[in-house]
């Protein structure tokens, strides 16, 4: 959405889109990961695109629910993920107007920071109540996920790039 | 003249006082959780949330698994097949020897008048995921209170422990792994009955023996089984081997290392016991009941004198 490329508009995103890319991040979530320091935390990465793309529709509310399915799933502490997602939410709503203005790598170091500040969050509640520090390879996981963060948008978008009417005699 | 924004600016609470909410609602469950655990009862509904989306999950598996069942050859099941009998055939001689030893032992502990060792059940059960936290070594069941789990639970696999039934849902289940900082298991070396207590080990994959004196009987290559006194974990369940041990005259206690045996971290599949052991009340506990029970009419004497 630079200044001097075409930008498309898109159709007005619909609840039922929302709610189901949540539904699959949070299945994919949980997937029976190989190796869990690299498997990317889904449910955040969607979680930050929504709160950039859509601010009024997506916010701390739906980030603290899920961040508390999250917790119930993985069987940890009840709100841990419910207090980094919503750490998250507020700071992607916060940079939403600037981030978009940026090219992908742009974008991708904004989001960058939003996960690996979320993940931060979460060390901080677990080294509180007593755990150890399990070691650098924890911020691996934010830096698969902002890898896919191009696949994402282009994939979570694309229901919004639909036209309405299709015309026989356009070229496209 | 007050000035009020027109309806379609209105927002809601500024974000920040949102944030302030949400983080303080955060904190708060938090604490409940971690210190008082009244969070029980939530969790358990949560999970059951989550229950869909978790079988969900599996369903990918569930599909490979039984394309390549159906695409396996026949010469495959054959050689599988006979594997699988040559086995069959060497675990029912040991299980002969098993019973045998087993009367044996039930005939000598009623002699010297010890409790006769209950048989427990056992529940088949599969792994659904590893929980995803890198904090913790915790495994999710496809087994939950509805089929019998109970929190507390020994669980094992085909070779020895893995680890213990935490938390008990109503359709899924939590299972800590011995490997886990949290987890310790009573356990017995089998060469010269030296008891001890193994904690997890955490990212290493390995269990400690912990509090062990420098000069304590251990050597590498000791198979340490589950002693059975905690109540918990049956007797005689293989936990691990010592690996390492390292003795240094400026600690009191020598640093053992031991390789757990069953598949901790792999397999699919695992067996949750079931933990009813009836052992009698702890010492403390049975003197307290007899002291209260001398000290009452003791009372009413004095009441009545």
């Amino acid at each position: 959405m630079g200044p001097d490329r075409p930008q498309t508009i898109l159709l007005p995103v619909r609840a039922g889109t929302i709610a189901t890319s949540f539904a699959g991040a949070l299945l994919l979530d949980f997937l029976p990961w190989p190796d869990l320091a690299l498997a990317p935390d889904f449910v955040a990465l969607t979680l930050a695109f929504w709160c950039v793309r859509q601010p009024r529709l997506v916010g701390l509310a739906t980030a603290w629910t899920l961040g508390l399915l999250v917790d119930a799933g993985n069987g940890v502490l009840l709100g841990q993920h419910a207090l980094a997602y919503s750490v998250l939410a507020f700071c992607a709503i916060a940079l939403s107007r600037r981030i978009l203005w940026f090219e992908n790598w742009g974008q991708m170091l904004h989001v960058l920071l939003l996960l690996e500040g979320a993940q931060l969050v979460s060390l901080g509640v677990r080294l509180a109540t007593g755990a150890e520090f399990p070691g650098w390879s924890l911020f691996a996981g934010p830096l698969a996920a902002t890898a896919l963060w191009p696949v994402v948008s282009w994939l979570l978008l694309m229901p919004q790039r639909r036209p309405i009417a299709i015309d026989e005699n356009r070229p496209l | 003249m007050e000035h009020t924004p027109p309806p379609f600016f209105v927002r809601g609470p500024a974000p920040l006082v949102r944030l302030a909410f949400f983080a303080s609602l955060a904190l708060t469950l938090l604490v409940l959780d971690a210190r008082f655990r009244y969070a029980e009862n939530l969790r358990s509904v949560l999970s059951l949330a989550a229950y869909p989306l978790q079988q969900a999950a599996r369903l990918p598996v569930a599909v490979v698994e039984s394309v390549t069942g159906y695409f396996t050859s026949q010469s495959q099941l054959r050689e599988e097949n006979e594997e699988l009998r040559a086995r069959l055939l060497a675990s029912a001689q040991g299980a002969q020897r098993y019973e045998a030893a087993a009367a044996e032992v039930s005939h000598l502990r009623r002699l010297i008048g010890a409790a006769e060792r209950s048989e427990r059940k056992s529940m088949p059960a599969e792994i659904l995921y590893t929980g995803r936290d890198p904090f913790s070594r915790k495994v999710i069941l496809d087994r939950g209170t509805q089929h019998g789990a109970r929190a507390g639970s020994p669980v094992v696999d085909e070779v020895g422990v893995i680890g213990q039934l935490t938390r008990a849902h109503a359709f899924v289940s939590e299972v800590t792994l011995l490997t886990d900082k949290d987890q310790a298991v009573p356990v017995q070396v089998v060469r010269n009955g030296l008891r001890a207590i193994a904690f997890g080990g955490g990212a290493s994959g390995m269990l400690e023996l912990r509090y062990m004196a420098a000069n304590a009987d251990l050597e590498n290559g000791d198979r340490l089984v589950t002693s059975g006194i905690d109540g918990t974990y049956p007797p005689g369940l293989p936990v691990a081997s010592v690996v390492r041990v390292e003795r240094d005259a400026s600690y009191t206690f020598a640093r053992v290392l031991a390789q757990p045996s069953a598949g901790v971290e792999r397999g699919r599949y695992a067996l949750v016991l079931s933990s009813e052991a009836r052992l009698p009340p702890y010492p403390e506990e049975a003197a307290e009941r007899k002291s209260a029970k001398k000290a009452r009419p003791r009372k009413k004497d004095a009441d009545g004198s």
